[in-house]
């Protein structure tokens, strides 16, 4: 992992115990490696270049491993990946300018799905911003809307408090992105002051623990609803508060849905688990959403892609909502109880104020009828083309538990969401507010370093895959053992999806029949390839590709007609899902 | 797939509004805009106002007229923002403010709070002695004066200072300046402390 090769030997062993001594920062570059050091970091996403040359140079001496990346936005994708992996805020580097511009797609992503991560960019000198200078950007002004904070760095003396300030504002409260702009002759310029610790600002105020009376209400509400169900969001993941929430559920029996983002916060074969629910989510979670009388919502900002339109979503139930954010309430649906505090203490308070379990027998038995009614089930006849399903299905039932799941977006990411059994958090790395494509390949090499032992798959489409295909690089120099399979179907497919449902088949722009051989150009990268193609063939594939390591990418090719259901259209009734093309026509 | 098509289906009979609160099926209902007056005591750094009118415009509020100036603490400023929302929608600026880092506190003034607001004018100078008559109408005070044009000053509520600005039209105005309203509580109360 380490970039200093370069350097001979000895003079490495020399530096190596140096920056164990902690020599005292001289300049405001060493102080920002210095508030990364103290923050625990292990790990830096980056691309080098002019304007953050100095901290570059800083970070020569620090026992913190960089990564470089083949592109800024798969820095920060990998450190976003990382972030919702450990738990802790991930770290991307950039230069100024370009390098920054790059970034900025990953920070929205992990700006939209509340995923801890820290960005710094260089930035021309102080006396040359605003001037146009050479690869100047206002950074700033850029990222203001995509983050928690921005910081424009000053002083030496002070920017690595910024530097402190914007880690622990990343990982405290609601999680999220945060950026340090660095202007060269900041970094550069001379400095003695060690950095403070990492705190918030002091207008940062996080609520940890409801209000008890609330609490109690909200209880007494639940206790005594026929129809509950739990709604689980991305903040019982980031909380981690899924022990919680399974304590909750079990010892009221109270079924489970989660979100997408929320996906692995609940055990999927629990036999109180009906899956996810939203626009492709599961018929008996849409179903159980639709005609429940008592919502308990938690860490979930109630996106579109899972209300559906608002005037059907769960419109018999009282709602509780349980989050971290105060903005969050209200914001969408209605919350009858508010209750704002971290999902983990709030899920506590809310077990010991039950004062009963639900009755709720006949609902649990209409939840356990839907799922029969209603099974995750697609077809697979002998003649035709490998099924995307089938080869995750496969995947899953090959890997271990605690295996994570990567992906781009598109059709793939819904398969792989819906055929993959999760058990656990921290597993389902994905890009959900944003939908950014080329999401996988870098998310994988950040999920891969954050855990080294567990396994990483990533399931890519065709599309995402081209548009961050440069990061296999990545994954083979530093030798990480994670298996790209591409859904290959030779078209954005889940645009063609939309053409064929809404736009009378009109495919614009859809099909990518010039697409290049993947495997081949896995190995050209110097990965393993294999070209998938028949049924009798995928478990052997996925093998041989698991038992490689290193890097290595399956070029799944699948049935180009194959469509994503069940599907709520944008803004429609989840109760009214479509389970095949000719549904969609009676919505 | 098995199972019941899409109109087979057991459905509830509720319904929500668009702002997502549960409503009679039956009612077409939604929260009519009214006018709040929020007041904001922010962090003085650069970029705060940045960050406040981004916000406001991300987010699609309706907003009214912003007005920041220096509290009597060197380190902090105070805005004065008037939106039009509907309920939900003020309370969602209000959170949305209060989750910006730079933001200290945001409380929303009770409809009788102090507002003014101050306009300049600047007219023709043809007929001095009438542009003066309407000034003091309005307790206003011409400022400055050259032979082609008077500038008259005026400060109060905003309807106060439409209707000067509508007064002035008979003469030929040349220039218009409105800051936008600054409010405070009435009473002893202060806002500097958080609430
Ligand atoms: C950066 C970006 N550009 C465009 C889109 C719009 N979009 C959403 S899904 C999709 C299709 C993705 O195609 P592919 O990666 O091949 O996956 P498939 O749907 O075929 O599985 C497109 C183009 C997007 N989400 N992100």
């Amino acid at each position: 992992m380490s970039e200093r090769a370069s350097v001979p030997k000895e003079e490495a062993d020399e530096q190596e115990t140096e920056s164990e001594d902690a020599a005292p920062v001289t300049t405001g570059a060493q102080s920002v490696v210095r508030a990364l050091e103290n923050a625990g970091t292990e790990y830096v996403f980056g691309v080098q270049g002019g304007a953050i040359m100095p901290v570059y140079d800083a970070l020569y001496d620090s026992d913190i491993n960089h990564v470089t990346m083949a592109h800024e936005q798969g820095a920060s994708h990998a450190a976003d990946a990382y972030g919702i992996v450990t738990g802790d805020p991930g770290v991307c580097f950039a230069t100024s300018g370009p390098g920054a511009t790059n970034l900025v797609t990953g920070i929205a992503d992990a700006n939209m799905d509340s995923d801890p991560m820290i960005a710094l960019t260089g930035q021309v000198s102080k006396e040359m911003v605003g001037n146009d200078a050479f690869q100047e950007t206002d950074t700033v002004g850029i990222t203001q809307p995509v983050t928690k904070e921005s910081y424009f760095a000053s002083s030496p003396d002070t920017v690595g408090d910024n530097v402190s300030e914007a880690f622990a504002l990343a990982d405290e409260g609601r999680q999220g992105p945060t950026l340090v702009d660095l202007p060269k002759d900041v970094t550069q310029g001379e400095t003695d002051i060690e950095p403070k610790a990492a705190a918030t600002p002091d207008t940062y105020e996080v609520q940890e623990e409801a209000d008890d009376e609330a609490v109690q209400e909200a209880a007494d509400a639940f206790a005594a609803a026929d129809r509950p169900v739990i709604l689980a969001g991305g903040g019982v993941i980031k909380a981690n508060a899924s022990a919680a929430l399974r304590e909750l559920a079990t010892e009221y029996e109270v079924p489970v849905v989660t979100t997408m983002p929320g996906i692995g916060s609940f055990p999927e074969d629990h036999e109180l688990s009906l899956e996810w629910a939203g626009m492709h989510g599961t018929g008996y979670a849409n179903l159980a959403i639709t005609n429940t009388d008592c919502l308990l919502a938690i860490g979930t900002r109630f996106d579109d892609r899972l209300t559906g339109g608002v005037d059907s979503f769960a419109p018999d139930a009282d709602v509780i909502h349980v989050d971290i954010d105060p903005a969050e309430i209200s914001k969408n649906i209605y919350a009858d109880y508010p209750l704002i505090g971290d999902a983990r203490k709030v899920l506590r308070q809310l077990f010991d104020a039950m004062p009963r379990a639900p009755e709720a027998d006949a609902w649990r038995e209409q939840c356990q009828d839907w799922k029969d009614e209603y099974p995750m089930e697609y077809e697979m006849p002998d003649d035709e083309p490998l099924k995307p399903q089938y080869v995750v299905e496969t995947f899953s039932d090959l890997t271990p538990d605690d295996t994570i799941v990567c992906t781009g977006v598109g059709q793939h990411q819904m398969w792989a969401s819906q055929f993959w059994e999760f058990t656990k958090p921290r597993t389902w790395v994905s890009s959900h507010g944003l939908g950014t494509m080329g999401y996988g390949v870098p998310a994988a090499i950040g999920a891969k370093l954050a855990a080294p032992d567990q396994e990483v798959v990533c399931f890519d489409g065709d599309g995402s895959f081209l548009m961050t295909v440069q990061g296999i690089s990545v994954a083979v120099r530093e030798n990480l053992d994670i298996t790209y399979v591409i859904l290959n179907n030779e078209a954005v497919g889940m645009v063609r999806q939309w053409q064929d449902g809404f736009y009378e088949g009109r495919r614009m722009a859809s099909e990518y029949p010039w697409i290049p051989a993947f495997d081949k150009l896995a190995e050209a990268f110097g990965a393993r390839g294999f070209r998938l193609e028949a049924e009798e063939d995928v478990e052997e594939t996925i093998q041989a590709a698991r038992d490689y390591d290193g890097p290595s990418v399956i070029d799944a090719h699948i049935d180009p007609g194959e469509n994503v259901f069940p599907m709520v259209p944008s803004g429609g009734d989840n109760g009214l899902f479509a389970l095949q093309e000719d549904h969609l026509e009676m919505l | 797939m098995p199972g019941p098509a899409p109109d087979e289906r057991i459905r509830p009979e509720g319904r929500r509004n668009t702002q997502g609160i549960r409503v009679d099926p039956e009612a077409e209902v939604t929260h009519e805009p009214r006018q709040a007056v929020l007041s904001a005591l922010v962090k003085h750094r650069p970029g705060v106002l940045s960050e406040v009118s981004g916000l406001f415009s991300r987010r699609q509020f309706n907003i009214e007229s912003l007005t920041v100036g220096p509290t009597s603490e060197e380190d902090t400023a105070r805005m004065t923002i008037l939106i039009e929302e509907p309920e939900p929608g003020i309370e969602q600026a209000k959170k949305q403010l209060q989750k910006l880092v730079p933001v200290v506190s945001v409380s929303e003034l009770e409809p009788e709070a102090v507002r003014r607001e101050l306009a300049l004018v600047k007219v023709g100078g043809e007929k001095p002695d009438d542009v003066n008559a309407v000034a003091e109408m309005y307790d206003g005070q011409a400022v400055d004066a050259s032979t082609d044009s008077v500038t008259v000053e005026i400060t109060g509520s905003k309807q106060k200072i439409d209707a000067a600005v509508e007064a002035f039209r008979q003469f030929d105005v040349q220039e218009i300046v409105r800051t936008g309203a600054a409010a405070l509580e009435r009473g002893p109360n202060t806002l500097d402390k958080d609430d």
